[in-house]
C-alpha cells in the first residue's frame, strides 16, 4: 500500500529574496519604516552634493605636477598638489639646512626604533628603555639637532619649522610632563594637607587656563622671571609651556590609574613593611599606569594637535610653515590655501587617527584579564 | 617583664627614648610635617626668587606696575562689540568688551556644540546604516584634525567663498550673508516696554517650572505656560515691537545686529569641533544604558521616541554629564583661539593689543588668565551641582 508520508525530510526551502542578500539588507538598514526611508534618502542626496565635487577639486580637476603656480591660476583648475611637492622639504624640516637634514632623520628614526621597542608587549629590559627614551634621548636629540657637539655644526632653533618642530615640541611636551604628572598625582592623593594643596592648586591653575595664554606667558613673561644672563629661546621657552600645561592634564589621568588601584594593594604593601616610594614604585604605580596608557595616549592626541598654537607666538609648526607658503607669490592662487589646509588636515589626521586606534587596541589588551 | 618587652618592642622599630631626634624622624607623622616644611620651604624660596627677579627686570626696562594704566584711554579701535565702545574709551572698558566678546562666542558655542553632539552621538547608534556610517565619519574627521586648522579653513576657505555686499546670500525677511559677515534685523522695543516684558517673561518662567515641578506638566502644557503670558501682555501694550531691518546703502549695510565673519568661523569651528567630541560622550552615555531598560520599555509598548527621551537619556545623563562639563570648558578656553583670525576676544584686545601698548605682561596676563579661571570654577561648579542633582540617589546617600 501506498502512503503519502514523507520519509524524508523535505530540503529547507531559500529564504524569500526579500529578506536576503542585498536587498534583504537594505531592507532592514536603509528603509525599515517610512521615516527610515526619508531618513537615508536625506543623506544619500547629502552624500551626492557633497562627494563629487570634492572628489572632482582633488583629483580629476587638481594640479598633480607643474613647476609654478600658473597651471594652478587657470579657469576650473582643482587642489593644487603641485605646490605641497615643491614644498615638501619646507613641510617636513622649515629651513632646516638641506645638507644637514640627515640629523633630524636620524633622530626620528631612532626615536620611533626606541619608541616601537617600549611599546612593543613583552620586551626584555623594557624598564631600561622606557628610562632611556624619557632622561637619556632628548638630551642626546638635542645635541644631535641643534648641533655644537660631536663636530656638529649649530643649526639654530629658529631655523628648525615644519613637522619636525611640531614633533619636537610634542615629544618632548608629553616626555617632560609624564614624570611631572606623576609626582603631581602622586601629591594630589597624598595625605600630607600642604603638599596636597599645592599639587590642588597647580593642577587647577594650569587646567583653568587656555593654551594660548599660557604660551603668551611663555613667550612675554617667561623672560622677566629669569635672573640677569639667562635667557632661553623662544623653541624652549614654548616647549616648557606645553610641558607644565600637560603636566597638568597627565596628573589627572594618572589620578584616574592611582584611584583604580584596588586598596588592598596599598595595605598590602603597607604590611610588608615598603616605604612610600617602595610601595608607589614597585606596587601601585606599575599596576595604576598600566591602567592609564590608553589615557595617556590620548593626552599626547591632544597635545600633538594643540602645538599647532605656536604659531600664535610665531613658531614655524607644520601648519605655520604651511601657511607662510602661501604669501609665495611664484604659487599663490585660490586653489593654494585650501589645498595646502587639505594636506595638513590628511597629515595631522593620520597621526591623530593611527593614534587613537593604537590607544583603543590597548585598551581592549588591558581589559583582557577581567573579560570573562 | 613588662617593661623588657617594652623596651625590646621599641627597639626593633627604632623607637627610643633617649634619641628624640631619632624617634622624630622614624616618626611618620612628624618625617611628614618635616618634609612639608620643606616643601613650603622651597615654594616660598621659588616664589620669592621669580618675584625677586620680575621687579628687576621691570625697573631695567623701566616698565611701570601696578593697575592704574585701567584707567588710562585705550587709543585702539575694536570693530565688534557689546557695549558702547570707542578708542578713547579706557583700558578698563576693552577689558570688559574682550571679556563679553569671549562669553558671547562661548555660550553660543556650548548651545550648538551640545545640539550638535547630542545629535550627531544619536545618530551614531542610529539603525539607519547610513545615518550612523555619515556620523561616525563627521566623529572621526572632525576629531583629529587640529581645532586651530578647521579655523583657518573655516575662515580663510569657506568664508572666502562667500559673495561680495551687492551679492549678498538672503532667504528673505530681512537676513543677509556676504563676505562682510551676517546682517539679521534688530527687534526695537518703544520705550518702556522692554522692562516689563523681561519680567513677564521672568515670572512666566517660574511659573512653568513650578507647574513641571509640582503637578508634572510636561512639554506643550509647560510652554504654554511659559510663552503665553508674556504674549499676551505684549498684545495688551500694543504690540510695542518694531523690526530695524539691514540695509544696503552706499558701501555697507545701516541698521539691523551684524555679525562679523571672524565671530562666525569661531562659533562654527568651536561648536563642530566640540560638538564632535560631545557625541562621542553620548554615545557612549546611550551605551552604558542597560538593555533592559530598552527592552522593557518596547514591552510596554513606547514608541521609540519617547523611549530615548524617557527612559535613555536621563539615564545616559549621569554618564555624560561629568565629561560634558569638561567639553564646555575645553570650549570656553578653546575660544581664546579667536586671536588667530582677529575676532577681538579677551585674549585678542587685552593679552596682544592692550599688552603690546601698554608693555605691563605680569598684569595684564594676570587678569587675563584670572577670568578664564573665574569662568572654569563658575561653570565647574554649576554642572557639579547639576550633576549632584541628576546622581541616582541611593540608600543612605539622600
Amino acid at each position: 500500500m501506498e502512503t503519502y508520508v514523507k520519509t524524508r525530510r523535505h530540503p529547507a526551502l531559500p529564504a524569500p529574496s526579500r529578506q536576503t542578500g542585498l536587498i534583504g539588507w537594505m531592507r532592514r538598514n536603509l528603509f525599515s519604516s517610512a521615516g527610515n526611508t526619508i531618513t537615508t534618502l536625506v543623506c544619500a542626496a547629502i552624500i551626492a552634493l557633497t562627494v563629487p565635487p570634492f572628489f572632482n577639486w582633488a583629483v580629476l580637476d587638481a594640479v598633480w605636477y607643474a613647476s609654478d603656480g600658473s597651471l594652478c591660476r587657470a579657469e576650473g583648475a582643482g587642489a593644487c598638489w603641485a605646490f605641497v611637492e615643491a614644498k615638501f622639504g619646507q613641510f617636513i624640516y622649515g629651513r632646516y639646512p638641506a645638507e644637514e637634514i640627515w640629523r633630524p632623520n636620524l633622530i626620528l628614526l631612532l626615536f620611533f626604533l626606541n619608541l616601537a621597542a617600549v611599546l612593543t608587549p613583552r620586551m626584555p629590559y623594557k624598564g631600561w628603555l622606557a628610562a632611556t627614551l624619557l632622561f637619556i634621548f632628548p638630551m642626546f636629540a638635542w645635541g644631535v639637532l641643534h648641533g655644537g657637539k660631536f663636530g656638529l655644526s649649530v643649526v639654530e632653533t629658529s631655523d628648525w619649522g615644519g613637522l619636525l618642530l611640531t614633533l619636537v615640541i610634542a615629544l618632548s611636551g608629553i616626555l617632560a610632563s609624564l614624570p611631572l604628572g606623576i609626582l603631581l598625582a602622586l601629591g594630589r592623593r597624598s595625605k600630607l594637607p600642604v603638599i596636597r594643596t599645592l599639587s590642588v592648586l597647580f593642577i587647577e591653575f594650569w587646567r583653568g587656563v587656555p593654551l594660548v595664554t599660557v604660551l603668551f606667558m611663555a613667550s612675554v613673561m617667561l623672560p622677566l622671571f629669569l635672573p640677569e644672563g639667562v635667557t632661553f629661546d623662544l623653541l624652549l621657552r614654548a616647549i616648557i609651556g606645553v610641558a607644565l600645561f600637560a603636566s597638568a592634564y597627565m596628573a589627572e589621568v594618572v589620578r584616574g590609574g592611582l584611584q583604580a588601584v584596588p586598596s588592598g594593594q596599598y595595605e598590602a604593601a603597607k604590611a610588608l613593611g615598603l616605604s612610600y616610594w617602595q610601595m608607589m614604585g614597585l606596587i601601585v604605580l606599575p599596576q595604576a599606569l598600566r591602567v592609564v596608557i590608553p589615557g595617556i595616549v590620548n593626552t599626547f592626541i591632544g597635545l600633538f594637535k594643540d602645538t599647532t598654537l605656536v604659531l600664535i607666538i610665531g613658531l614655524f609648526d607644520f601648519l605655520g610653515i604651511i601657511r607662510a607658503n602661501f604669501t609665495d607669490a611664484n604659487w599663490a592662487s585660490p586653489n593654494t590655501a585650501a589645498t595646502g589646509y587639505v594636506f595638513a588636515a590628511f597629515v595631522f589626521w593620520m597621526f591623530c587617527f593611527a593614534m587613537s586606534r593604537y590607544s583603543l587596541y590597548m585598551e581592549k589588551q588591558l581589559s583582557q584579564g577581567e573579560r570573562r | 617583664m613588662g617593661s623588657m618587652i617594652k623596651s625590646w618592642l621599641s627597639g626593633a622599630i627604632g623607637l627610643s627614648d633617649d634619641n628624640a631626634l631619632a624617634r622624630g624622624f622614624q616618626d611618620p607623622r612628624i618625617r611628614g610635617w618635616i618634609m612639608q616644611a620643606a616643601v613650603l620651604l622651597l615654594a616660598a624660596l621659588g616664589i620669592f626668587e621669580l618675584v625677586q627677579n620680575t621687579v628687576l627686570n621691570l625697573q631695567k626696562a623701566n616698565i611701570a606696575s601696578g593697575f592704574g594704566f585701567l584707567e588710562n584711554p585705550a587709543g585702539f579701535a575694536i570693530n565688534f562689540s557689546l557695549i558702547d565702545y570707542s578708542a578713547q574709551s579706557d583700558f578698563l572698558r576693552a577689558f570688559f568688551v574682550g571679556v563679553l566678546n569671549t562669553l558671547l562666542v562661548a555660550v553660543l558655542g556650548i548651545l550648538l556644540a551640545t545640539l550638535i553632539g547630542f545629535s550627531v552621538g544619536i545618530a551614531r547608534l542610529s539603525p539607519n546604516w547610513l545615518v550612523a556610517r555619515l556620523a561616525g565619519f563627521f566623529i572621526e574627521t572632525l576629531r583629529n584634525i587640529p581645532l586651530l586648522l578647521q579655523l583657518f579653513f573655516w575662515y580663510f576657505v569657506v568664508l572666502q567663498l562667500l559673495p561680495s555686499q551687492a551679492e549678498s546670500l538672503t532667504p528673505g525677511g530681512g537676513i543677509f550673508l556676504n563676505n562682510r559677515g551676517l546682517f539679521v534685523p534688530r527687534i526695537l522695543w518703544e520705550a518702556g516696554t522692554f522692562a516689563p516684558f523681561c519680567v513677564a517673561l521672568f515670572a512666566s518662567l517660574v511659573l512653568g517650572f513650578f507647574a513641571r515641578k509640582r503637578f508634572a506638566f510636561e512639554g506643550w502644557k509647560v510652554l504654554g505656560i511659559a510663552v503665553l503670558p508674556p504674549l499676551l501682555l505684549l498684545l495688551v501694550l500694543g504690540w510695542p515691537l518694531s523690526l530695524d531691518m539691514p540695509v544696503l546703502e552706499g558701501f555697507g549695510f545701516q541698521g539691523g545686529i551684524s555679525l562679523i565673519p571672524e565671530f562666525i568661523a569661531l562659533l562654527l569651528a568651536l561648536s563642530i569641533y566640540t560638538g564632535a567630541f560631545v557625541a562621542e560622550n553620548v554615545r557612549s552615555g546611550v551605551q552604558a544604558v542597560p538593555k533592559g531598560q530598552v527592552e522593557a520599555a518596547k514591552a510596554l509598548g513606547l514608541p521609540s521616541g519617547l523611549i530615548m527621551r524617557k527612559i535613555i537619556l536621563p539615564q545616559a545623563m549621569r554618564v555624560i554629564v561629568p565629561p560634558l562639563t569638561s567639553q564646555y570648558l575645553n570650549l570656553t578656553k578653546n575660544s581664546s583661539l579667536a586671536v588667530a583670525i582677529a575676532y577681538p576676544d579677551l585674549v585678542l584686545v587685552f593679552a596682544n593689543t592692550a599688552l603690546s601698548q601698554v608693555g605691563q605682561a605680569v598684569e595684564i596676563i594676570a587678569m587675563t588668565m584670572a577670568v578664564y579661571l573665574l569662568i572654569s570654577l563658575g561653570t565647574s561648579l554649576f554642572m557639579n551641582w547639576y550633576n549632584a542633582r541628576l546622581a541616582l540617589k541611593e540608600r543612605g546617600t539622600a
